[in-house]
């Protein structure tokens, strides 16, 4: 059953990206912060399944897309643990880590009511405060610090 | 010297604070120089301001440049909905130089970046002054002859009050020691102190006005403003929290002065005016010294 389900899980792409170890709770989040809504790619996504390390996991496999590593990136702030696979002509090719960014653009929301970014169309712009593993964002226009909001 | 825009007073590094500083000493001796004539300078203040808005555009006429602009965002097309980029795109097209205030923070910031021209912050909601701080900083060093090893007093609203965040980011660049005097509803927020710490700045906290009045070099009176509460039951709780009047100051260091940002409401009495402690009024007189300063600065004039 073992390698059955291994096979499933991992082995049925053909060429593209597996997203490994996101946080299940955030693999919708996930979608979202790679642009993944409406794309015509062939998407399989596996949420709480199990996992020696966290519990409970997500993965998320996408056929015949490959990613920079400035988006994947952006992935490290709500998924820092998460693996990323290369898989072409159904070989693992590569396997990478992600990097927490310095800062980030468009994807999150800032929190203090009287900022621009919340009253006229700007585009959001923060840094990213990594304080012992707690993650905030300060935002480059108000200056204000707060948790991360997604939009 | 700088072709940029001021936003935030953490944009100018200590060189760039002191180099303003001593240009604004050449305007405290010489108030009218015309060195920036047929300049076009725009004052758009989207908010009500007396101070600011004025000793702006004095400075800006005591350059020798004009000034256009408008005191209330009502009677512009931001009535109609213009977005501040629009508004910003189209200004930027006439004038030299842009100096606004603002309501929503980041503002100012934002109108830098579609800008194609200076920008100078008058004032963004409750966040950056700059041309405050830097008003603070000349009336301290003209006071006290210098910015090193001084110990600042900051009594009042030190949670929602942008000038004393400000000042103690730009006095960070000197040996400073602070005292933060304030109830427990409006202390200094933990995220300034910890700024100190990592630049190893001492400072000491106390809710009571006595206890460090005669131990201060600069005493920095601030107003607890209403209009950042949101809770009006917690603004009549501290409204009136400290009252300076001139029997306080009997035991105080003789060199001490007392600064307040204005307006002042009931923190200072009148009987302090006249105590050679008072500094107040001539602070906002370095006001139109230091903000001819930094326009001549930014524009490359000095």
């Amino acid at each position: 059953m073992e390698s059955i389900s291994k096979e499933l899980k991992v082995s049925a792409l053909e060429n593209g990206t597996v997203l490994d170890h996101i946080p299940a709770e955030n693999v919708y989040k996930a979608l979202d912060i790679l642009n993944l809504k409406g794309i015509e790619n062939q998407i399989t996504i596996g949420i709480n399944l199990n996992s020696k390390l966290y519990g409970k996991k997500g993965i998320i496999k996408i056929a015949d897309r490959f990613f920079e590593d400035d988006e994947l990136n952006k992935l490290a702030l709500i998924a820092p643990h998460a693996t990323v696979n290369i898989i072409r002509n159904f070989q693992v090719v590569e396997k990478k880590q992600l990097t927490m960014p310095d800062r980030i653009e468009g994807i999150a929301s800032c929190m203090n009511p009287k900022c621009i970014t919340n009253h006229q169309p700007v585009k959001t712009k923060f840094s990213v405060v990594n304080e012992n593993g707690k993650i905030s964002l300060v935002c480059h226009y108000c200056e204000k610090q707060s948790e991360i909001i997604f939009k | 010297m700088m072709k940029k825009s001021l936003i935030s007073i953490q944009d100018f590094s200590k060189e760039e604070i002191l180099h303003v500083l001593e240009v604004a000493k050449e305007f405290e001796k010489n108030r009218s120089r015309n060195i920036l004539e047929g300049k076009v300078i725009a004052c758009i203040f989207f908010e009500p301001s007396t101070r600011t808005r004025l000793s702006f555009e004095t400075a800006v006429n005591r350059l020798g440049a004009k000034v256009i602009g408008f005191s209330d965002a009502s009677n512009t097309s931001v009535s109609k909905g213009e977005t501040l980029k629009d508004t910003i795109k189209m200004v930027s097209n006439y004038v030299d130089m842009i100096i606004m205030r603002h309501p929503l923070e980041g503002s100012s910031r934002y109108a830098s970046e579609v800008s194609s021209v200076p920008v100078v912050n008058a004032g963004d909601g409750a966040n950056q002054h700059p041309s405050q701080t830097l008003l603070d900083m000349y009336s301290i060093m003209q006071t006290q002859g210098k910015l090193d090893g001084l110990t600042i007093n900051m009594v009042g609203d030190l949670k929602y009050g942008r000038t004393t965040h400000s000042l103690l980011q730009a006095m960070s660049h000197f040996d400073t020691e602070f005292i933060f005097t304030a109830p427990d509803e409006l202390k200094m927020p933990v995220e300034y102190k910890d700024f100190l710490k990592e630049k190893g700045i001492r400072y000491t906290e106390t809710d009571s006005l006595e206890e460090h009045l005669n131990d201060c070099d600069i005493l920095y009176m601030t107003r607890v403003q209403q209009e950042r509460f949101t809770d009006p039951m917690e603004y009549e709780k501290v409204k009136n929290v400290y009252r300076l009047d001139a029997s306080m100051l009997k035991n105080v260091r003789p060199g001490m002065k007392i600064l307040h940002p204005l307006p002042r409401v009931n923190e200072i009495d009148q009987d302090v005016d006249d105590t050679p402690y008072a500094y107040y009024f001539k602070q906002a007189e370095n006001g139109l010294y230091v903000r001819m300063a930094i326009i001549s600065c930014l524009l490359g004039y000095r």
